[in-house]
């Protein structure tokens, strides 16, 4: 049994430890905004925070993430759900596929870092793939958040 | 005869899953495309395929027969109705159509959706509204041109407002009226505006259902070892070793179905979560008979159609007499381009979950086009279609891959196999390795010009597999709409001839985003490129007048290409980039132009290069696509193709040795990332013509602008892709 603790929440599973994170949350723990995108952590797709730091979950074994604080698109943190409210605001999603993964990247992000620079946005998002090229608005909603954000 | 009608009191329409109660009117788009069948609409065998319900609540259903994919039909098309009835855009609910022949032609590709269903839904609206407003003259006891319709809203002159959830009850009772007014455009609220996309919330939260995040009671997960060669069968295998993973259930072969979309068969694994079926995968030992396409190797096959394009070919067009324009040339260009394989690489692997339960079937599936899927499902169980359900659930990008639903068939075979829910999911080796492939092109170009730099005749002679191959195994020539993008450029040229080489195809090959447009629309930019400076004229001059006169091109199509049209989308770009102008040291600018899927595009690239490694820092694009519908998703789809065409200039390359593909992931079939993007300016030319296509035609311009670009800045001409082969990115 390997227990994780995901939004808050703890899952008991019974896994082999070699799982990677990614299909446990998927599959057997059920919470599927966590996408497949690669399973080589090239594309970024799975991106979760690991005790606030954004990892592909493709890459953990989810004996890596016990007891640790996962935090997934479904869940709660400030930035989060800012960035989420940029994200429709400025009408971010193509496909909508990558979008939990580059949201997850760039909550990270802004829980580092208040003001980022555009370099420092490239810097954060560049393992996050989006085949449908929303790129500049992704960046434009990092840049929104921070501004309202900043406005108090 | 009225092709639309007031059903809400039928109970057939309980078949399409709507709600009882509400005002729903329907009718049958196709009426819409045949005049002639607007007189004779058979009543009794109404069969209708577009729905719109408005409840006592208020809200207001609309059926999406069209799959969304981030194309952004699902709100383009609410748009249209909403605006027609004055509705409230947030009172208005889509719901996604199951695969069925009475919602037309559900094939969401060819950058038509809106094309298509644009005059329907207005029309649809426009009745709705009249409707309303009767039913609230009635219950006023006042005339109808006293009322007006306003945001869900009926007023009358007096300033008494009744809402339309309200009206349901009456308006359910009327006949639809056989005169309708549609609004002015001027008027239109949404339709040409910004709207905030009807999913973009689920996108968000992480809520929206694609077709990997469908799950049912008992649902097994199944993936499948195809053979690396393409059409290769499985001589034996082991599962020793596959079954001793833990999870996986059962290691079963699924036999090749040789359809255009039948699955390639192989060995599937079925297991309790993905990652066991995908673990099992890997360890199944499988003896392959490789079969005719084991020879296939890309390098090779690129020098063999090359000799083909480099001696003549099969006429595919012939205008004036080339070969005299040529003798009496006082300048003779002559190039060669050539292009590789690309793979689609959407974001969502190929998946579908399946359940067989004696002669029926459910699908769950991320298709572009649930009727194809549903007819191969009904083939492969033998059943009548109307035992077969498919499901669209969010595609996760689709490019032109989701419109093949070989991967559903795979579902449901090992549904059938196993006797429970399925979910098959490729690994995104299986998708760059298995896919139905953008042609390989060897393209060989030739022109002459006269003293004053006029082109006076122009060669095109082109080898590529063809599309057709996938459909009637054994074509080994280009097919006819594969020439005709070719033979219908829209240049002013009295001799022109196109020509086509041999090229059988070893892979499957399938259209992707923009389809034959992406190597037409390449060698005829850098062509004209190149002519220009063999001509000792600018570019944008040059082209200008290559295209020449402003006139009407007569072409099979219903829809005529207005040369006008072209050439201002032309200048537009031109002037947004500020062509002409001093550019900062080191910086320059290319250009291109391309006509497909009767919209009009342009774009200028500004390029700089340090230490021989490229950066696009702007891309200016205009479209003319008609009238348009949402503004915010044309100029997403143009800001997203402008990343799809460099992600194809900068890396796009699948190869083949011995018939395996060589590539298997993001790692190797790279994508262009946030790093790497230029400032995309876009600008959609006002107009009310018809709505054309968006998301495919802003693709194709943009390599061969950017190419010209190089050869601009640095005086070296590219003339394959991509451009990663020559160290640049
Ligand atoms: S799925 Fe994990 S990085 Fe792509
Ligand atoms: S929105 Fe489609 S992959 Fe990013």
């Amino acid at each position: 049994m390997i227990t994780l603790q995901i939004n808050g929440e703890k899952h008991q599973i019974d896994v082999a430890p070699e799982m990677p994170l990614l299909w446990a949350i998927r599959d057997i723990v059920g919470l599927t905004g966590t996408k497949y995108g690669c399973g080589i952590g090239v594309c970024g797709s799975c991106k979760v925070l690991l005790d606030n730091s954004p990892v592909q979950s493709c890459m953990i074994p989810v004996s890596a993430a016990e007891g640790k604080k996962i935090v997934t698109i479904e869940g709660v943190s400030e930035n989060l759900q800012l960035l989420q409210a940029s994200w429709t605001a400025l009408n971010v999603p193509q496909c909508g596929f990558c979008q939990p993964g580059q949201l997850i990247a760039a909550t990270a992000l802004l829980d580092k870092n208040s003001n980022p620079t555009d370099e420092e946005i490239n810097e954060a998002m560049i393992g996050n793939i989006c085949r449908c090229g929303t790129y500049q608005r992704i960046k434009n909603a990092i840049h929104r958040t921070v501004e309202l954000k900043n406005q108090g | 005869m009225n092709p639309i009608r007031n059903i809400s009191r039928r109970t057939f329409i309980k078949s399409v899953g709507l709600a009882s109660g509400g005002l729903i009117l329907a009718c049958n788009t196709s009426v819409f495309s045949d005049k002639e069948k607007d007189e004779n609409i058979d009543l009794a065998n109404f069969n209708p395929n577009l729905f719109v319900q408005l409840n006592s609540d208020g809200s207001l259903i609309l059926i999406a027969s069209r799959s969304e994919m981030g194309n952004g039909v699902r709100t383009s098309l609410t748009s249209v109705i909403a605006d027609e009835m004055d509705a409230d855009w947030t009172k208005v609910i889509v719901q996604q159509a199951v695969g069925d022949a009475k919602y037309g032609d559900q094939n969401t590709d060819g950058s038509r959706s809106v094309r298509y269903l644009y005059e329907p839904m207005r029309k649809m609206g426009a009745m709705a509204r009249a409707m309303l407003i009767t039913a609230a003259a009635q219950s006023w006891k006042v005339p109808v041109t006293e009322c007006t319709a306003e945001n869900h809203y009926v007023l009358h002159s007096s300033g008494k407002k009744i809402a339309y959830g309200d009206l349901v009850e009456i308006a359910k009772t009327l006949e639809v009226p056989t005169e309708i007014t549609y609004k002015n455009p001027k008027d239109f609220k949404y339709i040409g505006k910004k709207l905030r996309g009807v999913d973009v919330e689920e996108y968000a939260n992480g809520s929206a259902i694609f077709g990997l995040d469908k799950r049912l009671p008992n649902m097994k997960f199944a993936a499948m070892q195809r053979c690396p060669v393409t059409f290769g069968t499985v001589k034996s295998f082991d599962k020793t070793a596959a079954l001793k993973v833990l999870g996986v259930i059962d290691v079963i072969e699924i036999p090749r179905i040789e359809k255009p979309f039948g699955t390639l068969g192989g060995i599937a694994v079925i297991a309790s979560n993905t990652w066991a079926a995908f673990k099992g995968k890997e360890t199944l030992k499988i003896e392959w008979n490789f079969g005719d396409n084991a020879t296939y190797d890309s390098e090779k096959y690129m020098k063999q159609i090359t000799e083909n394009v480099h001696k003549q070919g099969k006429v595919g067009k012939d205008v004036g007499n080339v070969n005299k324009a040529f003798k009496n040339a006082y300048k003779i260009v002559e190039s060669t381009y050539q292009l590789p394989h690309l793979a689609h690489a959407p974001m969502e692997v190929p998946n579908a979950v399946a359940w067989v339960q004696g002669d029926s079937c459910e699908v769950w599936a991320p298709t572009q086009d649930p009727q194809s899927a549903r007819k191969e499902v009904a083939d492969y169980l033998e059943t009548p279609e109307d035992k077969v359900t498919i499901n669209v659930t969010f595609l996760g990008g689709g490019f032109g891959r989701k419109s093949k639903p070989d991967y559903v068939v795979e579902a449901v075979a090992i549904s059938k196999a196993i006797n429970a829910p399925v979910q098959i999911v490729w690994t995104r080796e299986d998708d760059i390795k298995h896919g139905y492939y953008h042609t390989v092109s060897s393209q060989y170009l030739k022109a002459s010009l006269d003293k004053q730099g006029n082109v006076t005749g122009w060669l095109n002679r082109f080898a590529l597999p063809s599309i057709a191959s996938t459909f009637s195994p054994g074509v080994d020539y280009p097919a006819g709409f594969e020439i005709s993008s070719a033979a219908n450029v829209p240049f002013d040229i009295k001799n022109m001839k196109v020509e086509v080489g041999q090229s059988p195809a070893h892979v499957r090959i399938g259209w992707l985003r923009s389809v034959i447009n992406i190597p037409h629309g390449f060698s005829q930019n850098v062509f004209a490129d190149e002519l220009a400076v063999a001509a000792g004229k600018d570019p944008l001059e040059f082209r200008l007048n290559l295209i020449g006169e402003d006139r009407i091109e007569e072409t099979e199509d219903p829809i005529k290409y207005n040369t006008a049209r072209l050439k201002n989308v032309l200048k537009l770009a031109a002037k947004n980039a500020n062509w002409g102008k001093p550019l900062p040291e080191g910086h320059a600018y290319g250009l291109s132009v391309h006509y497909s899927f009767y919209s009009y595009v342009a774009s200028v690239v500004e390029i700089s290069m340090i230490d021989n490694k490229l950066k696009v820092h702007n891309v200016y694009t205009v479209i003319d696509c008609g009238q348009t519908v949402n503004r915010d998703t044309i100029k997403a789809q143009m800001e997203g193709a402008a990343i799809f065409g460099m992600s194809l200039a900068f890396y796009g390359k699948i190869t083949s040795k011995n018939g395996a593909i060589e590539q298997s992931n993001y790692s190797d079939y790279k994508m262009i990332r946030m790093n790497e993007i230029p400032k995309v300016h876009v600008e959609i030319v006002e107009s009310t013509e018809i709505p054309t296509g968006v998301g495919e035609p802003c693709v194709p311009v943009i390599a061969p602008a950017i190419i010209n670009a190089i050869f601009k800045l640095t005086g070296k001409r590219y003339y394959n892709l991509p451009l990663s082969d020559y160290g640049l990115v």
